[in-house]
């Protein structure tokens, strides 16, 4: 069957005011910008955003009044340093931030994918990050009385995956680091995969290592050439350091972000017209110039 | 300093160095790193360091980062985050996080490098919030700071050299190190690990078997009165304090054949 469907509708169905969406979740690269952009053209409120680091689409999603708590373990502009949408909204209180690690946001979501309450680590003992923070609880380890951290499962209502390709019920082929997507994906109530490419089925098949997700677990199918811009895509575009310098630049005041969103955000409507206002020129600066193919694996017996 | 975590790296005039600040703590960073080690190498300016530790002494390390990659070469070409393009091609594997952090968890990571907003005394690590005269300024968080400084088997750390820097106690351990002293991890269940050394912008500071951190070398230009001036605490002074190692011609060669447009050690 398949699921596939546009950006719009997307999150017009499964991203409502006050869910919890876990996005960005493969670290700097494949960051679902796209659908975050529309998340803001639809003036969703409320918000929870989850993931280790965003890079800077939690910011501009805080910065378009979408968020009303974050949850995650970094947020900034990796390249750049701080964004500056979240630390006002977290300096004037507006925002309610639940402060994790890289590891245990890794740990809360594989909780929730394994429908448990809790998973054990000893990261973060002594800190003043676990004190006060509802996902972390010292506990003694039943079999050798170790002091341990438990960290709380989470489950998101929906998690967003960018991915290089798809088959229309949403089986998924990814390659490059996966941060947390595979725990993010499988601990989901709802996941929406954004792929550069809709291939068919045989192709999802004809490797089957390289699938990162079931169709089954998958609720929607957006196929969004250039979604992830400014964030790379192994094997279709590089990074736009450029874009991570300009935004830094241009969106250091509240009325600087509002100028910026107008035109990257609100002045388009969908990826098309965001990928036209980029210009060919930039695409194709950024797009693959020596193609490094891996080694077929052969599956045949 | 800027307004955020960017490390600081002035230039030192050409008539004194033929080599810059960024490229010294660079090197010094490298030389961190122990042949064969596995590494949690980090952002910014370790990314370099890996690189750099690779291509001179240390050609058998293998640097892991925290998306999942795992390399045994360094990365072809100059890398802004560890997600980028060029970190994946060529790897010897692109896991997920848990992977790697597992590795680190049980033990198998030797050394983590980290930045900072704030170092202690103690060698805990605050990247999370500063309160000062103006009130709370939010910084972007521990990230995997506060795993490796927790797990790893030890971790180095590289910042400016201020007193707001480089506070007696930091306000908000993000990322644990010696705690209040000697005993401390073991106190709260930490297995092992702790800062190893503090690698500024004037110094590099190690730890005593006390927990607390002392001036180790001091970087070529600067006085012994600048470093203590500008920590903000009363700093132990080594009884054999010496200036920092220059870096080696193999060194530099090594950072500006990577950073050729000196974005990271300019």
């Amino acid at each position: 069957m398949s699921k596939q469907t546009t950006m719009r509708s997307a999150i017009a169905e499964l991203v409502p005011d006050g869910a919890s969406v876990a996005l960005g979740l493969q670290m700097e690269q494949m960051i679902p910008f796209a659908a975050g952009h529309e998340i803001i053209r639809q003036k969703r409120r409320g918000l929870t955003l989850i993931g280790p680091i965003s890079d800077i689409l939690f910011d501009q999603l805080i910065g378009a009044g979408c968020a009303e708590r974050v949850i995650a373990a970094w947020v900034g502009n990796v390249m750049m340093g701080s964004a500056y949408n979240f630390r006002r909204a977290a300096e004037s209180g507006q925002l309610r931030i639940t402060n994790l690690t890289n590891f245990a946001v890794a740990l809360a979501l594989q909780a929730g994918a394994m429908g448990v309450p809790f998973l054990p680590t000893r990261s973060a003992l002594g800190s003043d990050l676990a004190k006060e923070n509802e996902f972390f609880t010292e506990f003694q380890s039943p079999f050798t009385g170790e002091k341990m951290h438990a960290v709380k499962a989470l489950v998101p209502d929906v998690t967003i995956v960018h991915v290089q390709r798809a088959d229309r019920e949403g089986n998924a082929h990814c390659w490059g680091g996966f941060g947390v997507m595979l725990e993010g994906v499988r601990a989901a109530e709802k996941v929406i995969v954004v792929a550069e490419e809709i291939v068919e089925p045989e192709v999802i098949s004809s490797d089957p290592n390289r699938t990162v997700i079931p169709g089954f677990l998958v609720e929607a199918v957006v196929e969004c050439p250039w979604g992830a811009h400014p964030s790379p895509v192994q094997g279709y575009y590089s990074r736009d350091n450029a874009y991570f310098r300009q935004y830094h630049e241009q969106t250091k005041t509240p009325a600087d972000f509002a100028a910026w969103q107008a035109r990257w955000v609100d002045g388009v409507t969908d990826r098309r017209e965001y990928s036209n206002l980029l210009g060919a020129c930039r695409q194709e600066e950024l797009t693959v110039k020596k193609h490094a193919y891996a080694a077929p694996a052969d599956f045949g017996y | 300093m800027t307004d955020d975590l960017t490390m600081t790296a002035p230039a030192i005039p050409e008539t004194r160095a033929t080599y810059t600040l960024g490229e010294l703590m660079v090197a010094a960073a490298a030389r961190e790193i122990r042949d064969g080690e596995v590494v949690f190498v980090g952002m910014r300016l370790p990314m370099i360091a890996f690189v750099v530790a690779k291509k001179t002494h240390a050609p058998g390390a293998i640097g892991l980062f925290e998306n999942g990659v795992i390399r045994s070469t360094p990365s072809p070409e100059l890398i802004y985050t560890m997600a980028d393009p060029p970190n994946l091609l060529g790897a010897t594997q692109t896991a997920d996080m848990l992977t790697v952090m597992s590795f680190l968890h049980s033990g198998r990571a030797n050394l983590g490098f980290l930045g900072a907003a704030e170092v202690d005394r103690f060698g805990n690590l605050n990247t999370t919030q500063v309160q000062g005269s103006k009130g709370l300024t939010r910084l972007p968080g521990s990230g995997g700071a506060c795993d490796i400084a927790s797990l790893a088997h030890r971790f180095v750390v590289l910042l400016e050299h201020s007193r707001h820097r480089l506070p007696e106690r930091v306000s908000f351990i993000t990322s644990p190190g010696n705690g209040d002293g000697r005993g401390w991890r073991q106190r709260v269940g930490l297995p092992r690990g702790g800062p190893a050394a503090v690698i500024t912008t004037k110094a590099v500071l190690r730890f005593g078997e006390d927990g607390e951190a002392y001036l180790d070398t001091i970087h070529p230009g600067i006085t012994r009165d600048d470093v203590l001036a500008n920590t903000g605490w009363e700093l132990g002074v080594s009884p054999d304090v010496r200036e920092t190692t220059l870096p080696s011609a193999a060194e530099l060669k090594a950072i500006r054949e990577y950073d050729k447009e000196g974005f990271w050690t300019s």
